[in-house]
């Protein structure tokens, strides 16, 4: 940034007063961009989304109460806010549904996300230790599902679940099972489908950690009496633990909100909350308690992440 | 030929007919696809040896120590430690430990982690980890820097704690990669001599691996001089200087004269050698070239005197003008053409603070040097 300002402006010498300013303000926009993005898509539709998790529901357009405005001037617009409060919270509180399906969603991201470690690990050592040569081929083959809509690639999985589909009709065929399994509408298919879905997120960021790490430190702990394996977990893992760890909340944090995976794969019964948000936005219409479901989902979820943050900051000022 | 021995007095196992040889080369070949790294290389080094593999880069040199690390087998021939065939021994199983050129500290470990890690995979006890890496520490003087992170240190004080690290096990043998690579020229300087000391202390058989010249003939007991993956000499320091047995080696090491000719005459102690331009020299260091065939002679610019007026007592005395002086300080080189064209480098050690008869640009001058000065190279 300095450097486009110095060639923007002569030498501060010569360099008039209008000029420096104009420097100053280039310098200043430069910064400004992204936190206006933040500003109006992410700040601006959470004051929203909060303002109606405050509103009663009502029958009406839209369909909650009160409509903050100006029309009936400003002690109108404060008379709305007076109206606001917390009653949609106290309700998520009462009723057991919201408190289980958050529960169940997070345990269900939990699983998925070891899961897709433990599969997105192997994949990513492999990537990193191939020949250079190969290596953009392999991204190249991570990143290719996305090429395709998400939702196709979940439908697919029905497919291949289903009693008839085609993984019963392949184990039947070669006579490893004599009954067709029962995993569609199952837990068992909503981490297939996670794991499936969100593999990439996973193999990227442990990737990019583990192709980085110097080889020479497994061979230096090799020749110092460590075997291959002990090795591995010695020196590899730990090292490539950022990445671990970007990985995980790549997956987690959307896992926990999956709509798409529970609904198409797990069945009408699986209480997750995702599901009961959309529940409550289409099928009850209503919106102020699904925004209250939306914002405390957002608080559970960010809460323990910027603790973590903060923890990884100081630990990585420590020594990385 | 006159003693050209070892730095270390009483310390010459290799013209010991009866020594046992510690590590063994046995006409190992390793081949990476079509190229040949190491070819049908065989090598001796002896128990507590300070031994130098120089070359430059891709002469094969750090194959030959990967090999006896373990991190590369040999595609053909046998490496013998002590007696026993390495052939199928795993790194982490053999009594070798290596100092890295990148010296591979874990990122993620303190100081005394490091240090601590290959004891605590041998099943070293506690507190018998804990006084060795004390005791490590003490040696490469770096106790205060016990619970740092390699990052938070100096690239000088990274180099001991690989330094460290690697003799903690106590190995049998120390290969060092480049050790003193990446140190700036002063420090590298003090840290030859530390290794040295540290060698002799703990009494350890030490290989290492470099490029620079100045480094191997500070440190070795020996040298083998590498090229396209063969020995093409191994020797003391001294003998590599004053008797290299090729072209090759004099060119690599140091500076040298060459000058191309045919054996005159060979008489017991004597070789008159005719230079190409007619020139006549006498050599008298033991050369048994045949009468007639083609030589080189080779003498060290230091051994060459430079003067105004031809030298009464010389032997060899050849006459030209003064091309180029280069006044060091310590030293005042001089290039010398000679009336048949060629040039030669000629160095003087400045013994006294003003020179009595300086000799600059232009002025006729004489090089002469003693009979046994230079060397005749057959290859």
């Amino acid at each position: 940034m300095t450097d486009i300002a110095a060639t923007a402006a002569p030498s501060t010498e010569t360099a008039t007063l209008p000029a420096r300013l104009a420097t100053g303000f280039v310098n200043r926009l430069v910064i400004i961009v992204p936190y206006l993005w933040l500003l109006f898509f992410f700040l601006v539709p959470f004051i929203i989304v909060f303002k109606i998790s405050l509103s009663q529901t009502a029958i009406s357009m839209p369909p909650y109460t009160p409509v903050l405005g100006f029309k009936d001037g400003v002690s109108g617009f404060f008379a709305g806010v007076r109206d606001l409060n917390f009653d949609n919270y106290t309700w998520l509180t009462q009723d057991a549904l919201y408190f289980n399906a958050y529960v169940t969603s997070l345990v269900i991201a939990g699983i998925s996300t070891i899961l897709t470690l433990i599969v997105g690990y192997p994949i990513a050592y492999g990537m990193a230790r191939a020949p250079a040569t190969i290596r953009p081929t392999l991204l190249m083959l991570v990143i290719l599902p996305f090429w395709t809509s998400f939702l196709i690639r979940v439908y697919a999985w029905i497919g291949i679940l289903k009693p008839e589909g085609l993984l019963n009709q392949v184990l039947l065929a070669t006579g490893l099972i004599s009954q067709p399994l029962v995993i569609l509408n199952t837990y068992t298919a909503i981490f297939i489908g996670i794991v499936y879905s969100y593999l990439p997120f996973m193999v990227l960021p442990l990737y990019s950690s583990l192709e980085k790490m110097d080889y020479s430190l497994i061979e230096a702990a090799q020749d110092l009496g460590c075997p291959p394996t002990g090795a591995f977990w010695k020196i590899t893992f730990p090292l490539s633990l950022p990445g671990v760890v970007a990985g995980c909340l790549l997956v987690f944090i959307p896992a926990v909100g999956e709509f798409v995976i529970p609904d198409l794969l797990g069945g009408s019964q699986t209480l997750m909350i995702g599901k009961t948000l959309w529940n409550e936005f289409f099928s009850n219409r209503d919106w102020p308690v699904s925004s209250a479901v939306a914002v405390i989902l957002l608080l559970v979820l960010t809460i323990p992440i910027m603790f973590f943050q903060q923890a990884q900051a100081k630990a990585q000022e420590q020594g990385r | 030929m006159k003693s050209l021995g070892s730095i270390r007095r009483d310390f010459s196992p290799w013209n010991d007919p009866n020594a046992k040889p510690y590590i063994q080369f046995d006409k190992v070949t390793k081949k990476f696809g079509d190229f040949t790294a190491v070819n049908n290389l065989s090598l001796t080094i002896f128990e507590r040896e300070f031994f130098a593999l120089l070359g430059a880069s891709g002469c094969g040199k750090s194959t030959l120590l990967r090999m006896l690390a373990g991190f590369e087998e040999p595609s053909a021939g046998r490496i013998l430690l002590d007696g026993q065939d390495l052939r199928g021994i795993p790194p982490y199983k053999r009594p070798v430990n290596m100092m890295f050129q990148s010296y591979a500290l874990f990122p993620h470990m303190t100081v005394e982690k490091n240090i601590a890690f290959g004891l605590k995979q041998e099943g070293m006890p506690g507190p018998d980890v804990e006084k060795r890496v004390a005791e490590m520490l003490k040696l490469v003087k770096l106790e205060q820097f016990a619970k740092r992170k390699p990052h938070q240190l100096s690239g000088g004080q990274r180099q001991r704690v690989a330094l460290a690290r690697s003799v903690a096990k106590r190995p049998k043998v120390l290969l060092l990669d480049e050790p003193l690579g990446a140190l700036d020229k002063k420090l590298r300087e003090e840290t030859q001599f530390e290794l040295m000391d540290l060698q002799q202390e703990l009494g350890l058989t030490f290989v290492v691996v470099t490029h620079d010249q100045e480094e191997a003939m500070t440190m070795a007991d020996r040298i083998a001089i590498m090229d396209k993956g063969e020995v093409m000499q191994v020797a003391t320091p001294a003998e590599i200087y004053e008797a290299p047995a090729s072209r090759f080696v004099a060119h690599f090491v140091g500076n040298v004269n060459m000058f191309e000719g045919k054996v005159a005459e060979h008489m017991t102690s004597t070789t008159r050698i005719t230079g190409a331009t007619g020139a006549q020299i006498v050599v008298d260091n033991g050369s048994n070239a045949a009468a007639g065939s083609d030589i080189i002679f080779a003498i060290r610019p230091e051994k060459i005197k430079v003067s105004s007026k031809k030298p009464a007592d010389a032997v060899n005395a050849l006459e030209g003008e003064v091309y180029d002086v280069a006044y060091l300080g310590d030293m005042t080189v001089y290039h010398i053409k000679l009336d048949d064209g060629q040039i030669v480098r000629a160095s003087a050690l400045n013994a006294s603070r003003i020179t009595e008869d300086p000799l600059t640009w232009n002025d006729r001058a004489w090089v002469s040097f003693r009979p046994d000065a230079g060397v005749v190279l057959t290859r």
